[in-house]
């Protein structure tokens, strides 16, 4: 790379992704299109099945064998679509990796964790398994695992959630990776760890200079954990753009449902939590225009008749929607929905 | 560990000692006197009288069952009613075969379940996977007796490669003996493996299921790996306890082959005994298996500490 500070280096145009589910063939993901720099952290936000945990495995290479990939998914410059499992094998844990939602299960419950830590060093990077235990007591360390040099021949179930979590994080960072993707990473743990968790990564994505996807359903983690971000609907965006300008502006109806669905502290007793009405569209059926106009305050009879095009609204601010002239003309808090 | 084992070695004794006093009640509560039975329907009520008090049936209940006990422990058995050798010895004779069948089975059956349950598993939903899962069912289905037959036919009549049935024994070297066994170990092992096939091949899937096996992808190991190195081990605790109770089943359950293959085994004598009414060597023969399958299933157990940390800690 002539100059790898602004040259991509992911970069994924018009991914699709059609998976076979129990209700016959879906479109799980469609036209996804989004480039990362070197040291950039971009936020996936959604609902479940909206597809952005099927995007974040594509970009692993890790769906199952019946889905059919389409597009292009470019990690500097080389094309991982169509790409052999065992080519595939050598970028997983060692220039891409992946922590999961679940801690308690992610772990195998039969090996101690220091094997399984060292596990990529020993792969990716042939060290003998003296040297990747003490890398790995050494990972264990730097996530904070207490007392790690004596714990690395615990197994799982002597560690709490969050310590799992952390020696999850420890395993995805064995190689030094390039991209670190994390599905819901504290989705699973107690509130009072889960800002601890997220610290955690933030602090070894900026130490490490490595690229992040955080994948949330959560806007107030989104909003304090990554420069850009992107909302995801029935497979496809429908908002993308830096995390500020987004909250902002919100200019996908879907994006202020979503802002106002949050729970508030400080609200009135006796509150109801607003909702979004209505309810994810299961994938194998989506509406044949934009996904969303099912449950839009502002739909329209156009909505209905093709996916609408991205719109930009602001700088590097995209928005799918055909109505941002009502939808973005006021304060957020000034729609009904 | 040592608390594990230890509990599970109390419950072991505590299992052998019920087991031993619903055995010597059972074969006790059974209609007709043992001397009768021996002596004939004609023979004189003094005679009988008298052979009651030389086999010690006069002795109370309890008298009787110590003895036994006792007996057990010094390792004599007492004499057979019928045969009038000791009973210890009418045993071991017929372990020499039953104990080296059972495990040439279960090595066979272990072999062939594995190898089919790994695959199948490995390519669930393939041509391959629906194949060997369509012989398994056949191999259910099989009745062993017949399937043995149609061994005999083939390496016996046809290509003459190994004898029909009887047992070499083992005075000429260890050959003869496996020779003889080859064909009622690999009956027996037939049906076995087509159902430890199933139970591993389930096993398998539902670990490949689970989220470290894509935790183990995620770190970059190749499905080969990821199945060898975290799904098997995770798989190997409902494989380990059917292996365990077919073991048992092969110790005991053998009658039907060894008739086919005229076997002096155990399922034999056990046969034999009781339709002559010599219920000692019933009673021994029977706390015998109880025992052996009380054995298997403590061994099994231990196993499970073994692959399972879990279990350590848990002392289940």
């Amino acid at each position: 790379m002539s100059d790898p500070a602004s040259a991509p280096l992911i970069a994924v145009d018009n991914l699709g992704v059609r998976l076979n589910t129990s209700r016959g063939p879906a479109q799980a993901v469609r036209g996804v299109s989004f480039a990362l720099k070197r040291g950039e952290t971009m936020g996936l936000v959604g609902e479940s099945g909206c597809g952005k945990s099927v995007t974040a495995l594509s970009l692993m290479g890790l769906l199952p064998d019946s889905a059919v990939v389409s597009g292009s998914i470019r990690l500097e410059g080389r094309e991982l679509v169509g790409l052999s499992d065992a080519g595939y094998c050598k970028l997983r844990g060692n220039r891409i990796s992946m922590i999961f939602q679940e801690p308690m299960t992610a772990l195998n419950p039969m090996h101690a964790i220091g094997p399984q830590v060292a596990e990529p060093l020993r792969r990716h990077k042939n060290y003998s398994a003296a040297q990747a235990r003490k890398e790995a007591i050494a990972l264990l360390d730097r996530v904070g695992l207490p007392d790690a040099a004596r714990r690395v021949d615990a197994y799982p179930h002597q560690f709490s959630g969050g310590q799992r979590q952390r020696i999850t994080i420890a395993m995805a960072l064995a190689c030094e990776p390039d991209l670190l993707i994390a599905d819901e990473p504290t989705t699973a743990l107690d509130v009072t760890i889960q800002g601890q968790i997220l610290d955690l990564i933030a602090d070894l994505v900026e130490e490490r200079g490595m690229s992040m996807i955080l994948i949330s359903h959560d806007l107030g983690v989104i909003a304090e954990n990554v420069q850009r971000m992107m909302v995801m609907y029935g497979g496809t965006v429908v908002e993308s753009g830096p995390t500020n300008e987004v909250f902002r502006r919100m200019g996908h109806p879907y994006t202020q449902g979503l802002f106002r669905a949050r729970p508030r502290l400080g609200a009135r007793e006796g509150t109801r939590l607003r909702t979004i009405s209505g309810t994810v569209p299961e994938l194998a059926d989506l509406p044949a225009g934009c996904t969303f106009s099912d449950r839009c305050p502002l739909v329209e009879d156009r909505c209905r008749a093709a996916l609408p095009p991205m719109v930009e609204v602001g700088p590097g601010h995209n928005v799918r929607c055909l109505r941002t002239d009502v939808s973005m003309a006021d304060h957020v808090g000034a729609l009904s929905a | 560990m040592s608390v594990f084992v230890l509990r599970r070695l109390l419950t072991l004794l505590a299992t052998l000692i019920g087991a031993s006093l619903i055995i010597f009640l059972v074969l006790d509560a059974l209609p007709g006197n043992a001397a009768q039975m021996l002596m004939g329907a004609d023979a004189s009520p003094d005679a009988v009288r008298a052979l009651t008090v030389k086999l010690g049936l006069d002795q109370p209940l309890t008298i009787r069952y110590l003895q036994w006990i006792k007996g057990l422990l010094s390792g004599d058995l007492g004499n057979s009613y019928v045969y009038g050798t000791p009973v210890a010895g009418l045993i071991a004779e017929r372990l020499v075969l039953t104990i080296p069948l059972a495990i040439m089975s279960m090595l066979i059956t272990v072999v062939l379940a594995l190898s089919a349950g790994i695959y199948t598993a490995a390519n669930h939903n393939k041509l391959g996977d629906v194949g060997v899962m369509s012989l398994t069912q056949v191999g259910l289905a099989l009745p062993n007796f017949w399937f043995a037959i149609l061994l005999i036919l083939l390496f016996s009549v046809r290509l003459q490669w190994l004898s029909a049935g009887g047992f070499a024994g083992w005075d000429d070297g260890i050959w003869p003996g496996i020779k003889s066994l080859l064909l009622p170990a690999i009956s027996l092992a037939v049906v076995q493996a087509a159902i430890l096939a199933r139970v591993t091949r389930s096993a398998v899937l539902e670990v490949l299921r689970e989220d470290f096996v894509r935790t183990a992808r995620a770190k970059g190991l190749g499905k080969r790996e990821v199945l060898w190195s975290h799904v098997l081990r995770n798989a190997m605790i409902p494989v380990m306890t059917v292996m365990g109770l077919q073991f048992a089943n092969l110790l005991a359950g053998t009658i039907v082959i060894e008739n086919v293959f005229y076997l002096p085994g155990l399922g034999r004598l056990i046969f034999q005994s009781i339709a002559n009414r010599d219920l000692i060597v019933v009673r021994n023969c029977v706390m015998l298996l109880a025992a052996m399958v009380v054995i298997v299933n403590f061994v099994v157990d231990v196993l499970y500490a073994f692959i399972d940390p879990r279990i350590k800690v848990h002392d289940l």
